[in-house]
């Protein structure tokens, strides 16, 4: 065995690869196939299914009967990533760059809600956003919101799940590029007379404010034309008293590997989240997950939950291989992805 | 703009209002946004702790009624639930233990050695974090249905160990693979050098350097495979883990002993992740140490 591996040295890697590659192999990219294959099933679970190329109207029917679902998945999952990035982006910067002796722990607090069940997390909410619960009780009594007032059941409650759930996934790549950041860019940019950035940072500010603002109001079916002149004014001042030329030219740059990793790592696991909608929202806010899950598991549909499925993954896939080409595929699991 | 009026090589200007005032804000902002955001992270954290102790009426606690340590006095006093929670915890167990070594050695692979199909196997282990959870969950449910039909493929304990190893063996090798990287390979060749082989190099020099991140890699699969709802949903079939008791209870009101336990595991974890970061500040210290020798 051992004169064995001295001779061929250039296979312990595939020795030690091998395992865990096969499982892998087997029990991932198999069924990934098996699922491709299964959306060209007709049948049923008793009297069993068959393959037949014909089948391939599964699709149109399928894309056609629950487009709106996945709109709304599009939609949420967009506004949650957004609404992520917005809380995660000053979070993660000011821990890589206040935090001192307190960055790790702060780094903990961050990832500690994942030690507990994520369905006792998001019930949680239901808890405080609940209609006569800590947040909406309060308000209702001193008359600020209506008595028939409710966020539970509609798609502020989701998405406001799936922010939380997923802020973490959105912080910690963002926090990896700006720790890793050589901070003495910074000095030479202020050395190199880079100063505040004014009146540069009100008008980005103002336009990035309002842009965001403008496609949540879309999304949540607010006054787009409010929301956006809110957004803009919001934006305007953060920008003029935060964004500085050195932050502009240097640091931005240098995160935006981070930002990159931390949107699709959110964006990805909202597209196909449904324990959100099931445990926040109602029927009318149901999601592709929900489609896929209830025609999985209850209706036991499985050619149309398999091409619903496949649709979502083949979408994904688009989304991974153009970031692998962006940022190579080492930066994948090096752990600047994660 | 400090340092060049102390050397006074440059005459600066007065900072402006806005610049003072923009400053300020820099300052106690950020921090105030920074612990917001950390209140918010924990807050439902510290709701499900809060109604362990709540006496509700019936089987709805989502409204506070009163104190009391019932649900603590009798954890598992709701039918089933003791059950639930050990399918998990063995699920859990065995699931840490397979991913870790099978994940360790891949890592070992993809930091020590250049060969072919680098690239293809950096992608398929990154392809199981990025693909959402309920996709994982429906391809092996098809697989298994496919495999036997009908009646398919039983889903029990078996069908949901094998998904829980699938998906943690990647964040086993990102996780010890961010450990190698920082790895000295000096201390490995001085070994060598001593006359060690390759096997005693690897257990006495290697492993012992690499168990902390292959600790925390274990501790993070452990933790991913017992809070699993979504794949387990797909795998389980009549079995019932810890979290599909909880989307079982879910429709008609989580008693407050699953609360307990949610905390329990949480404390746990928590106390965990402490002891494991000492030991590795410790462990890291010793590593300082020996290249200071070497």
């Amino acid at each position: 065995m051992g004169t064995l591996l001295k001779r061929h040295r250039g296979l312990i890697p595939f020795l030690l690869l091998a395992p865990g590659v096969l499982w892998l192999l087997v029990f991932y990219a198999y069924p990934a196939v098996q699922m491709f294959i299964s959306s060209f099933w007709s049948g049923t679970l008793e009297t069993g299914f068959s393959f037949s190329l014909d089948n391939w109207t599964t699709y149109p029917a399928a894309i056609e009967r629950y487009s709106e679902q996945f709109g709304r998945s599009v939609a949420f999952a967009g506004a949650a990533t957004i609404l992520a990035f917005l809380v995660g982006f000053p979070l993660a910067y000011a821990i890589a760059f206040r935090g001192g002796r307190y960055k790790a722990l702060l780094l903990f607090l961050v990832i500690a809600p994942f030690f507990t069940s994520f369905l006792l997390r998001t019930f949680s909410w239901k808890i405080i956003l609940g209609d006569d619960g800590m947040v909406i009780g309060p308000l209702k009594e001193i008359g600020l919101v209506d008595s028939g007032f409710r966020v539970l059941a509609t798609p502020i409650a989701v998405v406001s799940g799936i922010t939380y759930n997923f802020l973490p996934f959105m912080t910690l790549p963002m926090y990896v590029a700006l720790e890793k950041l050589d901070k003495r860019l910074i000095e030479a940019a202020q050395d190199l007379y880079a100063g505040p950035w004014r009146p540069g940072g009100t008008i980005a500010g103002a336009l990035f404010g309002a842009g965001t603002f403008a496609l949540l109001a879309a999304i949540f079916g607010f006054d787009v034309l409010v929301m956006a002149l809110a957004g803009g004014v919001v934006g305007g001042i953060v920008g003029t008293l935060f964004l500085s030329e050195a932050f502009v030219r240097v640091t931005l740059p240098l995160a935006l590997p981070g930002v990159f990793a931390g949107t699709l790592l959110t964006f990805i696991p909202a597209m196909g989240d449904y324990v959100n909608a099931a445990l926040l929202g109602n029927p009318s806010t149901n999601m592709i997950g929900n489609v896929i899950q209830s025609r999985f598991l209850t209706n036991a549909d499985y050619p149309t939950a398999a091409a619903l499925s496949f649709i979502l993954m083949a979408a994904i896939l688009v989304a991974v291989a153009a970031y692998a080409r962006l940022l190579g595929t080492e930066s994948l699991t090096t752990g600047r992805g994660v | 703009m400090a340092t060049a009026a102390a050397t006074g090589m440059v005459a600066a200007p007065r900072p402006s209002l806005l610049d003072r005032f923009s400053r300020a804000v820099d300052r106690y902002v950020l921090f105030l946004f920074t612990a917001l955001a950390i209140v918010y992270l924990m807050l439902p954290v510290a709701v499900m702790a809060l109604f362990s102790f709540n006496d509700p009426i019936g089987r709805s606690n989502v409204a506070w009624r009163a104190f009391t340590l019932d649900a603590w006095l009798s954890p598992f006093g709701v039918p089933g639930l003791e059950d639930a929670v050990w399918t998990s915890i063995r699920i859990a167990f065995v699931s840490t233990i397979v991913a870790t070594a099978l994940g360790t050695l891949i890592a070992l692979a993809l930091v020590r050695y250049r060969f072919r199909g680098q690239g293809t196997a950096n992608l398929l282990i990154f392809l199981p974090m990025a693909t959402p959870e309920i996709i994982l969950g429906a391809s092996l449910l098809t697989m298994f249905v496919a495999l036997g039909q009908p009646p398919f493929f039983p889903l029990n304990e078996l069908t949901i160990l094998i998904a829980h190893i699938m998906f943690n063996i990647s964040f086993v090798v990102v996780t010890v693979r961010a450990r190698l990287a920082g790895f000295d390979r000096n201390l490995e060749e001085a070994a060598m050098d001593l006359g060690a082989n390759e096997w005693t190099t690897f257990w006495r020099v290697t492993f012992p350097l690499i168990l902390p991140g292959v600790m925390a890699a274990a501790l993070l699969a452990f933790s991913l495979s017992i809070d699993d709802f979504v794949i387990t949903n797909f795998t389980a079939g009549r079995t019932v883990t810890f979290p599909m008791f909880i989307w079982g209870a879910q429709r008609i009101g989580i008693p407050p002993q699953v609360n307990v336990i949610g905390t329990l595991i949480f404390a746990v974890a928590v106390g965990l992740v402490a002891i494991s970061t000492l030991l590795q500040s410790r462990n890291a210290r010793r590593a300082a140490r020996l290249r200071t020798v070497a």
